[in-house]
């Protein structure tokens, strides 16, 4: 799965729970949470999300590892790469 | 039309979704109207069978209303009454309703209420005699006048605007959070101007809850995780079963604490604005169906989409402004209810446990408290029950 697509699919996310998110003024480099007002609830309901669209279950102790656009992009990379590639 | 919060004077029936002749049972959603916390679903609190529909929807209707007339029991249901056999066609014309059986607190509308906020807003005398009159809310009017008062103009406008649109109160031009600002204005401005506030602040570890969480979470897929708030609720309504003095309604100078724990649970809403709707017998659920429970209503909230019993029975509300970074919240009653619990950011923090230094994960938890209800040492025993309950997360 390339970049692009696990980007479209964690906006899609976001935009479920966070619909006027404008990802054009986003800083993928800063904390989605702050710039999105998102709360744990919410943050839980975009990986519930990112779990239906890609088939990947995030342990929550990987959560900070998807606090920035660009940290998560890296992350669902990594997690949708077959092991025998990585 | 049944009272869905303190703020709440009028609402507009939206969709009748049962007709006359259906059967209906205590529960059902009957219908839907707007407010200003949007679309509410309406249930019924009675068995029986619908006899008729009395208001046509796009109708705004005054609190008390009669919506429809049932037959079944002999007991009032919430804006729907059952009919007095056999009704006459007569029936048609909105009344008054006697209280709803299920919402027995309803508390006084703002206007009923002998003390006019009309004191505290500049308005001329014959402004305030006109708008007395036609039941205008001159809360809700932006003055042309100097320095903003309110003149026979702006009343004479408001009238005009509200017979068009055939409401007391209408204020169909304004987008949906203006009319929930002005509700949330109404309320917190009759909070602070009626209850003594006392206020207490406690740290609380919870680094054992948030362990045990941690740990529950760990062999959960994503979709059956617990967040921390349903520990947080789930202690709030368990410690409430011993301080009755903090779970219930102050109303017509009585307070009459609530049988059952409903916790209203404070949910800002995407573009502003709050609703706090119960989460009913919180007390008495495990934390999987709480979980399941609050993640419904936040998205329900969120659609806009509440029934009329969530708005209208907590019996003490609970916020959590610690995601959005607070350490301490310092809160202001939702009237008639007669107290709020506030929970702020978990911070780590060198704590000195058993006697050593250690880091914990510490929460703030406030209560704002009637005065005239309970005592401050009342408020710190059950801050403490709290306290001692999040220590041993495995018993919530």
């Amino acid at each position: 799965m390339n970049d692009e697509t696990l980007k479209s699919s964690l906006i899609d996310a976001i935009l479920e729970i966070a619909p006027e998110a404008d990802f054009d003024i986003l800083d993928a480099d800063d904390d989605l949470r702050a710039q999105l007002d998102l709360d744990s609830m919410d943050f839980l309901n975009v990986m519930i999300a990112l779990h239906e669209k890609l088939g990947i279950d995030i342990p929550e102790a990987d959560y900070p590892k998807l606090f920035t656009l660009n940290d998560a992009i890296g992350y669902l990379r990594e997690k949708t790469t077959p092991a025998a590639d990585a | 039309m049944p009272q869905l919060g303190a703020d709440m004077a009028a609402a507009t029936l939206t969709e009748w979704l049962r007709k006359p002749g259906d059967a209906v049972k205590h529960g059902d959603i009957v219908a839907v109207v707007e407010t200003e916390k949007g679309a509410i679903e309406i249930e019924i609190f009675e068995d029986g069978v619908i006899d008729k529909l009395l208001v046509d929807p796009g109708t705004k209707v005054p609190v008390g209303t009669v919506l429809a007339t049932i037959d079944g029991d002999h007991t009032e249901a919430a804006g729907v009454s059952t009919a007095p056999p056999p009704t006459t066609p007569t029936e048609a014309a909105p009344k008054p309703a006697p209280r709803p059986a299920e919402a027995p607190e309803k508390p006084p509308r703002p206007e009923a209420r002998p003390r006019s906020p009309a004191d505290r807003i500049k308005i001329s005398p014959a402004a305030a005699r006109l708008a007395a009159e036609h039941n205008i809310d001159i809360r809700a009017l932006a003055g042309t006048g100097p320095d903003g008062a309110i003149g026979l103009t702006d009343i004479e406008n408001a009238i005009q605007g509200t017979a068009s649109a055939g409401g007391p109160e209408d204020k169909s031009t304004d987008t949906p959070g203006a009319a929930m600002r002005r509700a949330i204005a109404a309320a917190m401005s009759r909070s602070k101007r009626e209850i003594p506030h006392y206020y207490l602040s406690t740290p609380i570890d919870m680094t054992r809850a948030m362990d045990w969480l941690e740990e529950a979470n760990r062999n959960r897929p994503v979709t059956d995780r617990l967040i921390y708030s349903v520990l947080l609720i789930k202690a709030v309504a368990r410690a409430l079963e011993e301080f009755p003095e903090l779970n219930g309604f102050w109303n017509e100078d009585e307070f009459r604490p609530a049988r059952d724990i409903h916790i209203g649970w404070a949910i800002s809403l995407r573009g502003g604005g709050l609703v706090s709707p119960a989460l009913h017998n919180a007390n008495r659920m495990e934390p999987d169906p709480l979980m399941a429970a609050l993640r419904d209503l936040v998205k329900r909230a969120r659609a806009f989409r509440l029934r009329g019993s969530e708005l209208s029975d907590p019996t003490i509300t609970v916020t959590n402004l610690g995601d959005q970074g607070v350490e301490t919240v310092f809160g202001v009653i939702y009237p008639p209810q007669v107290a709020l619990v506030g929970f702020g950011r978990i911070v780590e923090r060198p704590w000195v446990v058993d006697g050593a230094v250690q880091p914990c994960r510490i929460i703030q938890t406030s209560l704002a408290a009637d005065h005239r209800v309970s005592d401050g040492h009342r408020g710190g025993l059950f801050l403490s029950k709290i306290d001692r309950l999040l220590q041993e997360p495995e018993t919530l």
